[in-house]
Parts: structure tokens; sequence; C-alpha cells
């Protein structure tokens, strides 16, 4: 069910505001959503002023620079810092995106920066992916084969090759499923964006000898049709893929079996 | 280690809105006004059958300024509804999903939608 408000627990108060003993050459405030389990207070949205001139290009930086100067507790997933791992997938002046592939100079005024949207909080940026780890690994996202393994590689044509394009670049940051209104409000049922263009992978495999059955277990009013094609996901990829294509080739796939 | 109920992250909140989202929860808006104007043809079809003074009375309300506002919301409602419905087809047929020519039809459809409510308009004057 659509719920447009956030729970009682969720509900987000003003937080610290930290400034530096001297100030800055070229300050810039960033506010941070904070909320730690261990004492039991709501989220909050803590203000920090960091001066630019001693400050990497990335929203990334910023947050390296908060946590290792002025604030140790702040905690975020990161690992790359080159937009490879999808590690550092948060919510950054409206938008999902990566933190280390953000420029701060993008943003206008304040940078806001929040966990992936209406995703149960660990900790600070941190979202539980718990749920949809397990979504994902609900379409097998692997090759499925019968007949015998050949003695060598199973081969595939140039063309056959290219239909992986667009779909094997995919790093699992999520910020597309959690950029949809349809997974915010549906995600216990629907599987969302990037679990779909993960399924979609597979389905436009040549190699893989289980596309009936992968398209039997989507045969269902929620996992894959509550998509209505809203394109938040593709608006919002941070590597520029778009999963709102691999769904509509995959309703495209369930209807022309239908004959 | 401490059990606190984990909060929920901010989601309408704090997203931006997108020309993606805009359009898309404006086809659903338009559609759930249509269907309560589905309800007014109704009563203006019940009008046109019953007598001339029932007739008359829903004429009297429909023509009022507040009527007209609310006929013309209607009339754009339709428009904009029904041109998206089509880049909706277009979408279901595998088409337009690049996200440019997503923003591109996005733009006609708004564009055409009240372009045609503008001529429905005029042309519903000039035949008065």
């Amino acid at each position: 069910m659509a719920e447009f408000t956030l729970p009682k627990n969720s509900k987000i108060k003003p937080g610290k505001k930290h400034t530096p003993a001297t100030p800055p050459k070229n300050p810039r405030t960033f506010k941070v959503y904070r909320w730690s389990p261990d004492d039991d207070q709501n989220p909050q949205l803590d203000e920090y002023v960091i001066d630019m001139a001693e400050c990497g290009p990335m929203v990334l930086d910023a947050l390296i620079k908060i946590k290792n100067e002025v604030d140790s507790t702040l905690t975020f997933r990161r690992s790359c810092r080159e937009g490879i791992c999808g590690s550092c997938a948060m919510n950054i002046d409206g938008t999902n995106t990566l933190a280390c592939t953000k420029a701060i100079d993008e943003v206008k005024g304040d940078v806001a920066i929040y966990p992936l949207p209406h995703m149960p909080v660990v900790k600070d940026l941190v979202p539980d992916l718990k749920h949809i780890y397990a979504q994902l690994a609900s379409v097998e996202p692997w090759l499925k084969t019968e007949t015998n393994p050949p003695n060598r590689e199973r081969l595939q044509s140039v063309e056959e090759r290219e239909k992986l394009d667009g779909l094997w670049e995919c790093i699992l940051c999520f910020c597309c499923s959690t950029s949809c209104p349809s997974y915010w409000w549906n995600s216990d049922r629907y599987l969302g964006p990037a679990v779909l263009l993960q399924s979609y992978r597979w389905l436009a495999d040549s190699r893989d000898e289980a596309t009936g059955e992968r398209l039997d277990d989507l045969e269902d009013p929620f996992k894959l049709y509550r998509c209505h094609t809203i394109m938040n996901c593709t608006n919002t990829c941070p590597k520029g893929l778009n999963p709102a294509k691999a769904i509509a080739e995959t309703k495209k796939m369930m209807l022309a079996r239908q004959g | 280690m401490a059990s606190a109920e984990r909060p929920l992250s901010p989601h309408l909140q704090v997203y931006r809105p997108q020309w993606t989202s805009v359009l898309s929860i404006s086809h659903r808006a338009t559609g759930v006004a249509l269907s309560a104007g589905a309800v007014v043809l109704v009563w203006w079809l019940a009008a046109a059958a019953g007598s001339a003074e029932y007739y008359a009375s829903f004429q009297g309300i429909a023509g009022s300024v507040i009527g007209q506002l609310l006929l013309f919301g209607w009339t754009f409602c339709l428009m904009y509804h029904l041109c998206n419905g089509l880049r909706h087809l277009m979408w279901d047929a595998g088409h337009w999903l690049e996200l440019e020519q997503a923003r591109k039809s996005g733009t006609h459809v708004v564009i055409t939608s009240v372009a045609l409510t503008v001529i429905c308009w005029i042309a519903g004057y000039a035949a008065m």
C-alpha cells in the first residue's frame, strides 16, 4: 500500500551544526542524514561546513573528509571511488547516484545527502539491502543449461553477444530500484528495475536454456507488472543503463510466447 | 547490541520531482479526474434524455464560469490522458524507450494536449 508519510520513528529532526574554527575560504554546507541504532533517537539532519579549498571534487571526497576530520562516527559504504563497485549509492541533491562520481559543483546550494530512499536504515547512509539481495537471488542470476556441456566454451555470435550490452554493465548499486515510486510502495512483491534488469540479462542470453522457466516465474501480477514505465530508473542510473527498456523487453517476451 | 527498530529512509519527502515521474503521476491523476468526469457525462446524457427543464438546469450549472472551468479542465485531462496513453502504447510495443526519446515524446504529449484542448474550445465557441 502506498504510504506517503514516514513512520513515527523515521521522521527527521534537525541535527547538529559543525562549523570549522577558522573561517573557510570557500565554504560549502553538507546536510547529512544521521541515525544510530545505539541511542534510541529519531534520524536527524546534521550540517557540516567544509572548506572546498581543501576538499576533493566529488561528494564522496567531502564525506571522507567529514569522517576523517570532523566526525568519525559518520557511517557510509564506499570502496572503489571510481563508479565501478556501486557501494556509495545514495540520494544526493534529490536524486540517487554514486557519491564517488557526483561532482559537488553539479549541486546548487547546500548539498543534501540521504540514504537510498524507502529502505530500512542500518546506520546513517547505510541502507539494509537484505531484501533486495534476496529478490536478486530469486531470479537465479546465473547461466542455466540442460544440454551436455560442450568440450569448449558455449559460443555466441557477435549479434547474440551484442544483446547483452547495456545489461552486463550493471553494478547493482540499486539507485534505480530505490528511485522507483512503484518499488517504494510494492517492494514486498514487485522485484524492481535493478533485479528485473538482471533477470532480463539472462533472458537475453543466447546460451541460457531456462528462458521458459524464467518467464513462468515472472508470470505474476506483482513481480514484473508493477512496472508502470515511470522511467525514474533509467533517468537516475549512474551507469547510463536502461532498466525500463529491459523490463519492456521482458513484457514483450511474455506476450510473444502466448502466441 | 542495540536492537532499535530500523527507521525507513525518506522517499517522497526528499526525491526531487523528475520529468519522468511528473508525467507519469499526471497520467494517473488525469485518469482519476476522467473517472469523476464520466459521472458528470452520465448526468449530462441523463439530462438530455430527460425533460427540457432538467436539461436547462444542467446547462445552467455547466455553463457557469465554474462549470466551464471544470469542463475545460476535463477537456485537458482527456487530451493528456489520450496522448500519453498513445505514448504508453508505443512503450508497450517496445518503442521510444531511450531516455531522449521518452523526453521528446513527453514534451510532445504536453504540447499536443494543450493545443488540442484549446482547439476544442475554440471550435466549441465558434459553433455556438
